[in-house]
């Protein structure tokens, strides 16, 4: 999960890292109040789970209080990269004489973290390891030592950072370690002409398979993600609303994805993943169909399971329940097969409901399914 | 023969007195695999009966080697408490341990694969299926009745993808397929399964079944290049996947410009690996592959 910027800011500042003074605000009004208390002189920034906030408009100098409210009023509201802004952070201006870029970040072929750093921060850094590889220092860390003083030296020395820049990246590796963290970075961190380190930026990426032991961002801005992507993780679904027609219910990530994909090769889109998971119950594919068949977008449904632990007769139960609660208004394609397939479709013979068809393959399935998906009536 | 698994192999269950553990010991004994006992200190001394099979249960995996000879360990161990339990694994000296916990922190995962590494353990996961060597050992939870034993070696990220192309291909048969997991960090990669399968005699044909985020496949379409000679299959999945967006497998992301679907396959094709576009397809590349070989090799 990644932390909004503000939250980003409050860890990093808990830790030791020098931060700008700043304050979020929801309003232009309030954003007016925040640059007031903060000296007048403030960047405006979009708080939005999002790179690029740049680039896209998201971020504004402001001399004073009456421009921080207009450029509030500008960005709030906006879309960056398919998110809305709810929030602006109001930080206060920094001078700034040098920018460097710093991060730690997972490299999955090693198994283990990489300090990323480089003396030309404060731009794309992507850009800079493309076409200037050398000016981008990477330094693995030895899972058993950490970043300690000299790892850190090792970092900044090898990166071209100033010597003090030892004491950001321990501190900074201090914040991956404690809150579980899959990625910090800081770009850019600015040296003051006073020869302070400054992190301008925050970005922080938290795992969530730690939350059992992280409980603290875990509730946060349920508001703020999809409605329906709310209701499935209560229900312990996971779910991810996509933008077509067609609702894709299966076990198991890999074969999810693979539905999703069969159904855009069919000229159709996918209108969500949705991955009951392994040994699902009959009350968890009920769970299921009640979340995809409310969402309006949806013209009809594919559900694809291939029983492993999950039994299929266990499945076509809980379509059947599903369908005692909710008024089937739009096809329904069914393959089950695997665990107890015979029994499971069965269970929907016996059913016969009008608007629920099987398939016998994967690929059937999701032809018959994008083929249902034109010819059935937009609710 | 296979590779990692046969039926000579010794398996032990860390977290067998527990419902998954229970459940899945039964499907493995009933499979043919070896089980020779569980790991629980709370239950040290116990036995614990299987349809008419008692098993032993050990205080540490340390006691349960030197008792049994155990030379493979499945793990059904809670995520707060599998880094202690691989770790103990590997300090007893078991060879290869099995991770089927999902849910697993990454930084748990990075010190428990540094610590196997130097003790020499190889780790199949985590938050992945197992492995199984049909008709003769399953270490994990694979259905182990929707496949024969065969010429065919599979490696994947995904546990339902690995049952689906099983069955597709059930006449023809796998000699050993790998479910190494759908985490960022997993203790046994694509490239690994790759080498062990091509040093395997039986091993005819690989299918590899990858998906977006990380580059593995990548990397292994170097490793294919420089050295396998054996035919391989991909199928890649996750070609509508969104920026950005995890879908459901912890490193199933595609952050920026990588990890995507469509480079993993492109990379794959560039070194001559044929890359379905379903699971189905992806079948019948197999089968193609395998009957322009056996016309080849048929004699006039």
């Amino acid at each position: 999960m990644d932390l909004y910027e503000h939250q980003a800011r409050e860890l990093f500042e808990e830790h030791g890292i020098l931060v700008p003074r700043a304050e979020v605000a929801t309003s232009a009004e309030e954003a007016r109040a925040c640059a007031a208390r903060l000296g007048g002189r403030v960047l405006v920034k979009a708080q939005v789970k999002a790179g690029g906030r740049g680039k896209a408009g998201g971020v504004k100098r402001a001399a004073d209080p009456p421009a921080a409210e207009l450029m509030a009023r500008q960005i709030l509201g906006m879309d960056i990269k398919g998110h809305t802004v709810r929030a602006v952070m109001l930080a206060q201006s920094v001078a700034i004489e040098s920018e460097f870029y710093v991060s730690y970040a997972l490299d999955r072929a090693a198994g283990q973290f990489l300090a990323i750093a480089s003396a030309e921060g404060g731009m794309d850094i992507e850009d800079v390891a493309a076409t200037r590889p050398e000016a981008v220092a990477r330094v693995p860390i030895d899972p058993g030592e950490g970043v300690v003083r000299h790892k850190a030296a090792e970092i900044a020395a090898a990166a071209g950072l100033p010597a003090e820049a030892a004491d950001t990246l321990t501190a900074l590796w201090n914040v991956l370690i404690r809150e579980d963290a899959l990625l910090v970075e800081v770009n850019p961190l600015v040296r003051t002409p006073q020869g302070q380190l400054i992190a301008l930026d925050a970005k922080v990426t938290l795992d969530d398979n730690a939350h059992f032991r992280q409980a603290r961002w875990g509730v946060q801005d349920t508001a703020y993600d999809d409605e329906r992507e709310a209701v499935a993780a209560a229900k312990g679904l996971t779910y991810v609303k996509l933008d077509g027609q067609v609702g894709v219910i299966g076990n198991g990530a890999g074969l999810v994805m693979a539905t999703l994909d069969a159904v855009a090769g069919r000229g159709a889109r996918p209108a969500n993943f949705l991955d009951i998971g392994g040994g699902a119950s009959a009350q968890v594919m009920a769970d299921g169909l009640g979340v995809v068949l409310g969402d309006p977008s949806v013209t009809c449904v594919l559900v694809n399971v291939f029983g492993g632990i999950t039994a299929c007769d266990a499945v076509a139960d809980g379509i059947v329940r599903a369908l005692e609660s909710v008024r089937l208004t739009k096809p329904l394609v069914v393959r089950l097969d695997g665990n107890n397939a015979a029994r499971g479709r069965a269970v929907l013979d016996a059913c016969a409901h009008p608007l629920v068809e099987q398939a016998t393959t994967m690929d059937g399935a999701a032809r018959r399914a994008a083929e249902l998906a034109h010819v059935a009536p937009a609710v | 023969m296979a590779i990692y698994l046969t039926r000579e192999s010794k398996v032990l269950v860390q977290g067998m007195t527990g419902a998954e553990g229970m459940r899945h010991t039964r499907r493995m004994l009933a499979a043919g695999t070896d089980v020779v006992g569980g790991v629980n200190p709370r239950k040290a001394g116990r036995t614990v009966d299987f349809d008419g099979r008692a098993m032993p249960v050990f205080g540490s995996v340390h006691d349960a080697r030197e008792t049994t000879g155990a030379d493979v360990s499945v793990l059904f161990v809670p995520p707060a408490f599998s880094k202690d339990a691989v770790m103990e694994a590997a300090d007893a000296g078991i060879p290869l341990a099995v991770v089927i916990t999902e849910g697993i922190p990454v930084h748990d995962a990075v010190v428990f694969q540094a610590h196997a590494r130097r003790r020499g353990t190889r780790v199949i996961g985590p938050n992945c299926p197992g492995l199984i060597t049909p008709g003769q050992s399953n270490a994990g939870i694979i259905p182990a009745d929707i496949t024969e034993p065969g010429r065919v070696g599979l490696v994947s990220k995904s546990g339902t993808l690995t049952y689906q192309l099983m069955y597709e291909l059930r006449d023809i048969g796998f000699s050993t397929c790998v479910g190494i997991g759908g985490d960022p960090v997993v203790g046994t990669t694509h490239i690994d399964c790759l080498a062990a399968f091509e040093a395997d005699p039986e091993t005819e044909l690989i299918v590899l079944i990858g998906e977006i985020g990380g580059d593995a496949e990548e990397r292994a379409a170097t490793c294919i290049a420089e050295h396998v000679t054996k035919p391989v299959v991909a199928y890649v999945a996750g070609f509508t996947a969104p920026e950005g967006r995890t879908m459901g497998h912890a490193g199933a992301i595609v952050s920026g410009s990588s990890g995507t679907a469509r480079a993993k396959k492109a990379a794959l094709e560039a070194v001559g690996v044929r890359v379905g576009e379903t699971p189905s397809a992806t079948a019948r590349l197999v089968r193609d592959r395998l009957a322009s070989t056996d016309g080849r090799l048929a004699p006039g």
